[in-house]
């Protein structure tokens, strides 16, 4: 389904023989229901559930997990506010604004509330899909990606864990939302997006997921600053069962997330599926093996991180690679998100509190460029070019950053962004939710 | 009368227990507990940031005894606490002033 539309190789076979249709519609159209596949909807539908798994609770348990005990309902609420927040904004502009032809840089706005999304039970039955997976029906393909739109501001909150202020929170995802996340996914995947059209390869989201929302991290945290103590007072997570736990549910849901991204039920899915295996694995070992060999043992934390930085690498490439050049991917990306989580922040001084851009910037980055390299025609139909996928990281980490750290700034100067030093002592879950869990 | 405290090594409670039961000990308290002596702490490292655990997890047991169990049950707790090792703990003995049994009312000797 993410495929650039040049040239155009769109898994519709199975539509254009049916419908005899002369060309592709470039834009989301009525159909009869007769033509939607129920294989693929079925998968679609399942990936759809395992998406929003990876975000309630998998992603929230993850940062839960690693934030001091006075921080962690405050934590698991961030997660939990913005799939709320992300999902009305998705009906209201941000399907149509990035999943809807209009310019290059964004969508038009004719699905706004979702308007013209239609099911008909006729008879003839009839329902609207998508431009980008006509076979099965745009109410699933609009909440499959509402999914996505929902877990990439979430990731974002682990730079900046312990000290934001929730309303500056809400206010900062839902403008970031609507103009950061629904543009760069425009760019990226919308047919008329012009980094879809120079070629950009982004199977399911490392440039649009994890790049984008490593670097906003990065931008919150150097607007923030740094947590109160930091360097000083012991910050060690308080609770790293439930951080396995979020790392395994993240696991299991990016099967969906990738081999979702499929937008079929289909071999491509399948060789999605066996690469993100892979990769996470082969991560999980680099990073842990790093950690072994540098500081003497092999921790819990270490695994587990080294398994989500193999998860973000493989996102943009899965799709387009088998299953050697996945390990390969695997293991620079978790031996380089070693190295930036553990090292790089403290050389340059930057409290990135849960390495949101030590694993998902870094990682992100490397999946992108390494897709470049190993992308495979006879898998894709394509052929990969580093140049140009450093085109869309590097496009993405200069908006990214820039609109990011503009709409931190301004919100720091108008409501405020971070808590007070009492609130942050006393931890955010008092002050600010009037719950705790002792 | 005495209370006997003793600071122990928590995966010693047990054994310590069992010690103290079978020299007609009747009753314990315990207590979990964090400090430092001899034995050193620990570093913990997440993500490249080392803490040093200064403060050990240990196991605080209070027994009061008549003063004619105080010697033997010392040397029962002393022997099914020791490892041989640095930090087993330590046994302070304080004096006792009064016990009440809330229960019934009973003082002292007929109170523990």
């Amino acid at each position: 389904m993410r495929i650039p539309s040049r040239p155009v190789v769109f898994g519709l076979l199975a539509l254009s023989i049916q419908a005899a249709a002369a060309a592709a519609p470039s834009e989301p159209t009525v159909v009869a229901a007769s033509t939607i596949n129920s294989g693929d909807t079925a998968w679609m539908l399942t990936s759809t559930a395992l998406v929003l798994l990876m975000a309630i609770p998998g992603l929230a348990l993850f940062y839960g997990g690693m934030v001091r005990k006075k921080n962690v309902l405050a934590t698991l609420m961030q997660t939990f506010a913005i799939t709320c927040l992300v999902s009305v904004l998705w009906w209201l502009i941000g399907y149509s604004w990035a999943f809807t032809p209009g310019g290059p840089l964004l969508g038009g706005g004719g699905r706004a509330l979702f308007n013209g999304m239609t099911f008909i039970q006729g008879p003839p039955a009839r329902l609207s899909v998508s431009h980008l997976a006509s076979t099965i029906p745009e109410t699933v393909y609009a909440m499959f990606q509402l999914t996505f739109a929902v877990i990439t501001p979430a990731l974002i909150a682990g730079a900046f864990a312990d000290r934001m202020k929730f309303s500056a929170m809400l206010v900062f995802m839902a403008a970031w939302s609507l103009l950061v996340y629904a543009p760069i996914a425009h760019m990226v995947w919308e047919p008329s997006g012009w980094l879809n059209r120079a070629g950009v390869l982004d199977f399911a989201g490392g440039t649009v997921v994890h790049i984008n929302a490593g670097v906003a991290g990065l931008a919150s945290c150097l607007v923030l600053g740094k947590r109160l103590g930091y360097g000083r007072e012991a910050m060690a997570p308080h609770n790293l069962t439930l951080t396995l736990i979020g790392a395994s549910l993240l696991w299991v849901g990016w099967f969906g997330f990738n081999a979702g991204s499929a937008g079929a039920a289909d071999g491509r899915a399948g060789m999605a599926m066996l690469a993100t295996q892979m990769a996470t694995a082969a991560a999980a070992f680099s990073w842990m093996f790093a950690e072994w060999i540098s500081r003497g043992k092999p921790s819990v934390l270490g695994i587990a991180s080294g398994a989500v930085a193999g998860l973000v690498a493989i996102t943009p490439a899965s799709g387009f690679v088998g299953p050697t050049p996945a390990v390969v991917i695997g293991v620079v990306a978790g031996f380089l998100c070693f190295i930036a989580a553990t090292s790089l922040k403290h050389w340059l001084r930057y409290d990135d509190s849960l390495d949101a851009f030590g694993v998902h910037g870094i990682g992100g980055i490397v999946g992108a460029l390494l897709t470049g390299v190993f992308a495979s025609k006879e898998i894709s139909g394509l052929d990969g070019s580093v140049l140009t996928q450093l085109k869309g990281v590097a496009v993405t980490l200069v908006y990214g950053f820039a609109a990011s750290f503009v709409i931190l700034f301004l919100i720091d100067k108008t409501i405020g962004l971070r808590v007070t030093e009492e609130q942050e002592r006393e931890g955010l879950d008092i002050s600010l939710h009037g719950e705790s869990i002792e | 009368m005495k209370l006997i405290t003793a600071i122990i090594k928590p995966f010693k409670l047990d054994d310590v227990r069992q010690a103290v039961s079978e020299v007609g000990v009747q009753g314990v308290t315990v207590t979990e507990v964090r400090g430092f002596g001899r034995q050193r702490g620990h570093t913990e490292i997440y993500r490249g940031a080392e803490y040093a655990v200064e403060f050990v997890p240990k196991t605080k047991i209070e027994i009061a005894v008549v003063d004619a169990l105080v010697d033997p049950v010392i040397e029962a707790l002393a022997k099914a606490a020791q490892t041989g090792k640095v930090g087993d703990g330590k046994i302070f003995v304080f004096e006792l002033a009064q016990v009440v049994r809330i229960r019934t009312g009973e003082r002292d000797a007929g109170a523990i």
